[in-house]
C-alpha cells in the first residue's frame, strides 16, 4: 500500500488556498442527496455535522452519551490558540506553524500545519459570532494569555471553561440544525463497526444503549470525530466513556493507524489517592504560569511542605530550563517530575506527587488576582483532596491525557479507506510527538469546521458511489459479526469484572508504555498484553443480557478493543528506536537526560496496517519533509 | 468507614421501582461518590447481580451526566458540588445514604440511576442558539462586549445541563435551565436578533415537555452545582413579556 498524503504543490502559505479551488464542488442542488455519517458530538464532530448540514447535506450524527453536549471536549479547561496578534507581541501565522511543528518534536506534517495555523483566525470569529463568552478586557477587547511552553500571548479563554464554551457553541450549532431536521441525532448510540463496499465506507453498524438493538445506518461518506484512547491507560484523565472502539474498528476494516505510541502526558494532574481511583482530574496547565514546581532536596523527606526551608527546596524545572523554568513543553515537564519521584522526591500520603506552589504567586499578584484567575481550579482541587491551597501547595502528577496518534489521514483527512474521515483527536494529526497546550481545541474546531466540509464535497463530487440499503449483504454481515462479539462476551461468565482487565492493563502500560520506556520492557508488555487478552475472553464476567441498557456490557465491548490496541502501541514504541516529544525511549537519550531523536532514520509517520488476528501488523511509512521549519533539537534551556 | 446505601434499582421505564439495601465496607474519606458505587458494583457483579446503572462520565463536574438524589438533594449535601466531585469525608461511620433518581415526569427514568434528559436537548433545538452560519462571521474584535456584559454571559453559560434544578423544584420547573440559557444569550450583543424569538420559543417548548411553573421557590438554586443564580428567571421573565407584549411574532419558519 502507498501512503498518498495529497499535500497540494506550491508554496506552503498557498497550498490551502490553491487547493480550495482545485476540490471539486457538490451544486447546492445535489447536495441534499447526499448523507453523511459523523460519529462522534465533540468539537470536531458537531462543528462538522452542523456545518455539513448548513451546507446543505442531510447528516445523521451519533454519540454514546446521553446528549451530544456532553462530548469530552467539554472538559478541556485552558483555552485555544490563535494567531492573531491582538496583543502585539510578535505573533503570527508563521509563528504559530513553527511553534507547532517545533513542539511537535518534527513528526507532523508541515502542509497540515501551516493550515491550522491559517484557519485559526477564523475559529475565533466563528466561535465569538455563535456568543462564546470568551473573557474580555476592560475595553471590550479580547483577552489572551500565554499558555504551556509558548513565549507569546496567543491564547483566548472563558474562564477555566473553554472547551465547554467552545462545544456549547457547536452543539448549539447542531441543536439549530437537528431542529431545522436537516441533522439526525442518535444519542445513547454506539458505534461497532464500519461498512466498507467495494473499498468505500459506506455506512456504520451501531447499537442502541438503551435498547441493546443493533442497527445498520448507510451514507454515502462516513465521518470518525471520536476521540483518543487516552483509557487505554485505564487512570487518564479522560471521561470514563472514552474509548478507542471506532477507530479500532475501522482499522481493522482497513483504515491505517498511525503513531499509537504517542500520547501526551500532562505534568499537572491531582495524584491518585488509592486503589479505589476511577479517573484522574487535570488541573490546567496555565496554573504553571503563576504556580513553581518544586520537590524536597532531601530524599525521603516527609516534613510538611510548610517546615521545608528555601534552601531544603528543589525548583528543579527552574534549575534545569533557566529560560523556560516551569513553562516547559508538557512531555518534559512530565518526565522531570516522574525522575523526582522514582528518585524518593516524591511528596504526598503516597509520595507520589511534587509540589505546584502559589506561595511567591500571592504576593505578587494578591490573593485576589489568583482567586480572579484561578478560582475555579483552586476549588476543583479543594473538594478533591479537601486541602486549600492558598494555605500548602497543591501536589500534581503526570497522566495519561491526549493521544496524538491515531487514524492516518491524507491532507484532506480521508483515511486509507475511500469516503472515511477522521477528523479531531482521531486522527494521527498536527501535534506530531507532542502537543502544544491550547491546540487541541483549535484542531477539533478546524477540521469540523472549515477542512472537513471542503474536503468531503471533493469526493462526493467526483465518486460514483452504487446505491445500496441496509438489506446489503455487507452490512447484513457486519451486523450479524457486531451481533455474535456482544453474544459472546455475555456468554464467557467468568469470575473477573471488566474493570479488573481494565485495570490491569493500564497498570501495565503506564510502567512499561508511559513516560519512558525500553526495549525489554516493551517486549515484556506485549507479551503479557496477550495473555491477558486471552484470559479476558476466558474470564471475564459481565452479567444482565443485551437486549437493554447494560452499562457492564458496553464497557466490556471497549475494554477487548483496548486489548488488541494496546498490542499495537507497544509494537509502536517498541519498533521507534529513538526518543521524540512524548515517546522517550531510555536508550536513546543525551547524557542530560535529554531526548535523542534520529531524524536519519525515523523521521516519518508510522502507519500501520491490520493483516489479521495473531499476524503482526505491516508497517507503511510516510517520509516527513522539513522544508519551511528546519529539523533541530528543541532546547528549552 | 462503613455505610449502608438505600438505593433505587429499577429494571426499566415500566417496571416498579424499589430501594434496595446495600452494605459497602471499607469506604476511603478519599473516595468519590461514584468510587463508592464503582466499589458496590464490582461486588455485585462477582455476585451475579446486575449492577446499579447510573450516568457519569467526566467525573470532574463539568460533563453533567451524573445527577442523583442523595438523601433528599440533588448531586448530595455539598454546595456546588457534581455527585462525581462529592468526596466520601463529607460522610460519617455508619450512616445511612438514601440514592435516586432525578424525578421529574419530564425525565422518564430509564434504569435505576439514570433518566431520560433529552427534553433539554430539544429546547435548546427550538431556539438556544445564535443563527451564524459557519464563515459568516465578522472579525471577532470588531464586536466590543462590555468586560461586565461577558462575565455575566459567563456566569450563566456555565450551566452544564445536568437538569439538578429540574429535581429540586417542587413543580419540576425547568425554569433556571432555561433561563441560563436566555440570559447567556441575551446578554451578548451577538444574541440580540434573536432574544425575542429566542426566549419564545424556547419557553413554549419547556411547556411542551411536562415541566413546571416557577413558583420562587429557589431549591433550584440551592440545588446548581454551578450556582446559576435565580435572577436569571427574573431577566427570563422580563424577556419573555417583552417579547410578548411588543414584538411582532416569530415567523412560523426561521
Amino acid at each position: 500500500m502507498e501512503l498518498r498524503a495529497k499535500v497540494p504543490a506550491g508554496p506552503i502559505q498557498e497550498k490551502w488556498d490553491r487547493h480550495r479551488f482545485d476540490l471539486k464542488l457538490v451544486s447546492p442542488a445535489n447536495k441534499r442527496k447526499y448523507h453523511v455519517v459523523v460519529v462522534g458530538s465533540g468539537l470536531a464532530g458537531a462543528s462538522a455535522a452542523a456545518t455539513l448540514a448548513e451546507l446543505g447535506y442531510r447528516v445523521s450524527c451519533f454519540c454514546f452519551q446521553d446528549s451530544p453536549r456532553r462530548a469530552h471536549s467539554i472538559a478541556a479547561q485552558g483555552g485555544i490558540n490563535a494567531a492573531k496578534n491582538y496583543q502585539n507581541d510578535g505573533d503570527s501565522i508563521w509563528r504559530l506553524f513553527y511553534d507547532t511543528v517545533k513542539g511537535g518534536d518534527f513528526r507532523a506534517r508541515e502542509a497540515n500545519v501551516y493550515r491550522l495555523a491559517q484557519i485559526s483566525v477564523d475559529i475565533i470569529d466563528q466561535c465569538t459570532a455563535q456568543g462564546v463568552p470568551f473573557a474580555r478586557e476592560y475595553g471590550g477587547l479580547l483577552a489572551n494569555r500565554s499558555f504551556g511552553g509558548t513565549q507569546v500571548s496567543r491564547t483566548f479563554y472563558a474562564r477555566g471553561q473553554t472547551g465547554q464554551q467552545l462545544l456549547l457553541g457547536a452543539y448549539q450549532a447542531l441543536a439549530r440544525q437537528i431542529g431545522l431536521g436537516q441533522v439526525t441525532m442518535y444519542p445513547r448510540a454506539e458505534m461497532l463497526d464500519v461498512v466498507v463496499i467495494e473499498g468505500k465506507a459506506r455506512g456504520i453498524v451501531v447499537r442502541d444503549l438503551v435498547t441493546g438493538a443493533i442497527s445498520a445506518h448507510v451514507a454515502d461518506a462516513v465521518v470518525l470525530a471520536t476521540g483518543g484512547y487516552s483509557n487505554v491507560f485505564f487512570l487518564s484523565t479522560n471521561a470514563k466513556g472514552c474509548n478507542v472502539t471506532a477507530t479500532w474498528r475501522a482499522h481493522k476494516r482497513g483504515a491505517l493507524f498511525a503513531n499509537p505510541c504517542f500520547t501526551q502526558i500532562h505534568p499537572t494532574c491531582i495524584p491518585p489517592s488509592g486503589h479505589h481511583q476511577s479517573k484522574l482530574t487535570l488541573m490546567s496547565e496555565s496554573l504553571r504560569n503563576d504556580g513553581r514546581i518544586w520537590v524536597p532536596k532531601q530524599a525521603g523527606d516527609q516534613r510538611p511542605p510548610a517546615q521545608i526551608p528555601e534552601d531544603g527546596r528543589d525548583y528543579f524545572l527552574e534549575r534545569l530550563y533557566p529560560s523556560f523554568g516551569n513553562l516547559v513543553p508538557r512531555d518534559v515537564a512530565s518526565r522531570r517530575a516522574k525522575e523526582m519521584v522514582d528518585g524518593r522526591h516524591g511528596v504526598g500520603p503516597l509520595a507520589n506527587g511534587v509540589y505546584l506552589d502559589f506561595r511567591d504567586a500571592v504576593e505578587r499578584l494578591g490573593r485576589a488576582g489568583i482567586i480572579e484567575r484561578y478560582e475555579n481550579l483552586f476549588e476543583m482541587y479543594e473538594r478533591i483532596t479537601g486541602e486549600d491551597a492558598f494555605a500548602t501547595p497543591m501536589r500534581i502528577y503526570p497522566a495519561p491525557h491526549y493521544t496524538m496518534g491515531g487514524l492516518w489521514v491524507d491532507y484532506n483527512l480521508m483515511t486509507t479507506v475511500e469516503g472515511l474521515y477522521a477528523i479531531g483527536e482521531a486522527n494521527f494529526s498536527d501535534h506530531g510527538a507532542n502537543r502544544l497546550g491550547a491546540s487541541a481545541l483549535m484542531q477539533g474546531l478546524a477540521d469540523g469546521y472549515f477542512v472537513l466540509p471542503y474536503t468531503i464535497g471533493d469526493y462526493l463530487a467526483q465518486t460514483k458511489l452504487e446505491p445500496v440499503g441496509v438489506n446489503h449483504m455487507a452490512f447484513r454481515e457486519v451486523e450479524a459479526q457486531v451481533a455474535a462479539r456482544v453474544a459472546k462476551l455475555l456468554a464467557v461468565n467468568g469470575t473477573r469484572t471488566v474493570d479488573e482487565f481494565h485495570r490491569e492493563l493500564g497498570t501495565l502500560l503506564w510502567d512499561r508504555c508511559g513516560m519512558s520506556r525500553t526495549a525489554d520492557g516493551l517486549t515484556d508488555a506485549i507479551a503479557r498484553v496477550r495473555a491477558l487478552r486471552e484470559r479476558f475472553w476466558r474470564e471475564v464476567r459481565v452479567v444482565g443480557s443485551g437486549e437493554d441498557f447494560n452499562q457492564s456490557l458496553e464497557k466490556a465491548g471497549r475494554v477487548a478493543d483496548f486489548l488488541e490496541f494496546a498490542e499495537l502501541m507497544c509494537e509502536d514504541a517498541l519498533h521507534r528506536q529513538e526518543s521524540c516529544g512524548c515517546h522517550f525511549r531510555e536508550e536513546y537519550q543525551t547524557p542530560d537526560g535529554e531526548a535523542r531523536r534520529d531524524d536519519s532514520r525515523f523521521a516519518y509517520v508510522a502507519a500501520w496496517e491490520y493483516t489479521g488476528a495473531g499476524t503482526p501488523p505491516a508497517l507503511h511509512k510516510e517520509r516527513l519533509e522539513f522544508e519551511y521549519v528546519h529539523l533541530a533539537q528543541r532546547s528549552y534551556k | 468507614m462503613n455505610l449502608s446505601l438505600h438505593v433505587w434499582r429499577q429494571p426499566g421505564p415500566a417496571a416498579q421501582g424499589r430501594f434496595v439495601r446495600y452494605e459497602v465496607k471499607d469506604v476511603s474519606p478519599d473516595m468519590s461518590f461514584l468510587e463508592v458505587l464503582d466499589v458496590l458494583n464490582e461486588s455485585l457483579i462477582h455476585g451475579g447481580e446486575a449492577p446499579i446503572a447510573f450516568d457519569h462520565d467526566c467525573r470532574e463536574g463539568i460533563c453533567g451526566a451524573c445527577g442523583m438524589v442523595i438523601n433528599g438533594r440533588p448531586h448530595g449535601p455539598q454546595r456546588a458540588t457534581t455527585a462525581c466531585q462529592l468526596h466520601m469525608r463529607h460522610f460519617t461511620d455508619g450512616q445511612e445514604i438514601w440514592v435516586e433518581p432525578w424525578r421529574a415526569r419530564a425525565f422518564p427514568v430509564v434504569k435505576d440511576l439514570v433518566v431520560d434528559r433529552s427534553a433539554f436537548d430539544r429546547i435548546i433545538q427550538a431556539g438556544g442558539f445564535i443563527t451564524v452560519r459557519t464563515g459568516s462571521a465578522p472579525e471577532a474584535n470588531t464586536l466590543l462586549v462590555p468586560k461586565r456584559d461577558a462575565d455575566l454571559a459567563m456566569d450563566a453559560a456555565a450551566c452544564i445541563g445536568c437538569g439538578a434544578c429540574v429535581a429540586a423544584c417542587p413543580n419540576a420547573s425547568a425554569m433556571l435551565f432555561v433561563a441560563a440559557k436566555v440570559s447567556h444569550l441575551g446578554v451578548l450583543p451577538q444574541g440580540q436578533p434573536e432574544r425575542g424569538e429566542r426566549v419564545v420559543r424556547m419557553v413554549e417548548r419547556m411547556d411542551a415537555e411536562g415541566f413546571g411553573a416557577c413558583t420562587n421557590h429557589g431549591e433550584c438554586m440551592a440545588a446548581c452545582p454551578k450556582e446559576i443564580r435565580i435572577d436569571f428567571i427574573a431577566r427570563l421573565n422580563r424577556d419573555f413579556l417583552r417579547a410578548v407584549t411588543t414584538a411582532s411574532p416569530p415567523p412560523s419558519s426561521p
